[in-house]
């Protein structure tokens, strides 16, 4: 009995002693675990917030059809989120179902690129890194898009002073509520300016894989850790498409 | 063995593709994406209240686990890294439930609020 706990704890003084990685993962790849469990706090402030603002606000209780926007309730988010480019039949939630398929798909290829990473094929490393930057430039410009209708406009809305408001800004929509429009900014926002902080370190590996970089140092690590924050960007999305979107 | 196939000096191995391990990814998308679908389809089918915002949540869990344990690469790695990132996220479901439970008390001293002010008239 004496001689098997010494001996544990030996291992245990090993594993934790310095010059081991008890973890398994490089420090690189720790902290930007640590960095991603930070940055889900945050945005879970800014989805809390929403689920917040949307309980102090009276609920919509009619017919989903028959929903007219108005300051007095929450709106029904399928019916703000209508549009599609080029046609201006309403197509309610497509444009953004299309956004969360194309942020998948370029996770997809993201996984892939890792993937080569490991059997050390630059080729392929660049090809999926590639489809990568030009997925997720992609949803950039469908962002845009979005914010662009939901800014401008279509139908007005009456408000407290008795003019006809169009679009949205900070003060005042014509959707619902201040605030519906205020965290439609906050929240689409934070999360499309870490989209485009992805697409930007994307790029930056991107080029370090084509001059040979990694291959130079002998490993692909640099690819996994802009990886996992491609992905948590990816899944930041799924929540902000169920809370935002759906609910 | 290969090494007589080196072109260059300094080209490392290049090693053969692992299909299992790709078509396990691919695999990883189809349910994403089917996940996807299902929630976009319920969103038009079904009565809005709190079933369906339940199946909504539960839809959305589902598709994390595989974001983060397959994609993010989590489930295989060391328990105590899994649990190290995994513990501290359920402080957000405090976080959530104070402050959902918040709004609604917000909620009912604005009404209460505004049915005394027409009380005043």
């Amino acid at each position: 009995m004496a001689t098997t706990a010494v001996i544990d704890e030996k291992e245990k003084r090993n594993l934790w002693g310095g010059g081991a990685e008890p973890l398994r993962a490089s420090y690189g790849k720790l902290m930007m675990w640590f960095f991603l469990l930070s940055d889900a706090l945050s945005f879970s402030g800014l989805l809390i917030t929403y689920g917040l603002s949307r309980f102090a606000h009276n609920a919509y209780t009619g017919k989903i059809a028959d929903f007219v926007p108005s300051g007095n309730y929450w709106p029904v988010p399928e019916k703000v989120f209508t549009h599609i480019p080029f046609t201006h039949n309403p197509y309610p939630l497509v444009f953004v179902g299309i956004m969360t398929f194309i942020l998948i798909m370029s996770s997809v290829t993201m996984v892939l690129a890792v993937e080569a990473g490991h059997r050390m094929d630059k080729e392929e490393v660049l090809k999926w890194m590639l489809w990568t930057i030009i997925g997720g430039a992609a949803f950039l410009g469908c962002q845009a898009w979005e914010w662009t209708i939901f800014i401008v406009g279509d139908k007005g809305r009456m408000i407290a002073d008795g003019t006809t408001f169009f679009g949205a800004n900070l003060h005042h929509n014509e959707y619902g509520p201040t605030l519906f429009a205020d965290l439609f900014f906050f929240i689409t926002g934070f999360h499309g300016t870490h989209v485009l902080s992805g697409v930007i370190i994307n790029m930056i590996v991107f080029y370090n894989v084509a001059i040979g970089t990694y291959e130079r140092v002998g490993h692909y690590e640099m690819v996994e850790k802009v990886g996992l924050y491609w992905h948590f960007v990816d899944l930041v999305w799924v929540f902000v498409f169920t809370f935002f979107y759906l609910v | 063995m290969g090494h007589g196939h080196h072109t260059t000096a300094h080209a490392p191995q290049v090693l053969p593709k692992d299909k299992e391990k790709i078509k396990k990814i691919w695999m990883t998308a189809l349910i994403l994406a089917v996940v996807t679908a299902i929630e976009f389809l319920l969103a038009f089918t079904m009565e809005r209240g709190s079933l369906l915002t339940s199946i909504f949540v539960l839809l959305t869990f589902v598709k994390s686990f595989y974001i983060v344990g397959e994609f993010m690469h989590l489930k295989y790695e060391a328990k105590t890294l899994i649990w190290s990132i995994v513990i501290p996220t359920l402080f957000i479901v405090w976080l959530v439930v104070a402050l959902l439970v918040e709004g609604n008390a917000i909620l009912y001293f604005r009404n209460l609020w505004q049915w005394y002010a027409g009380l005043a008239k």
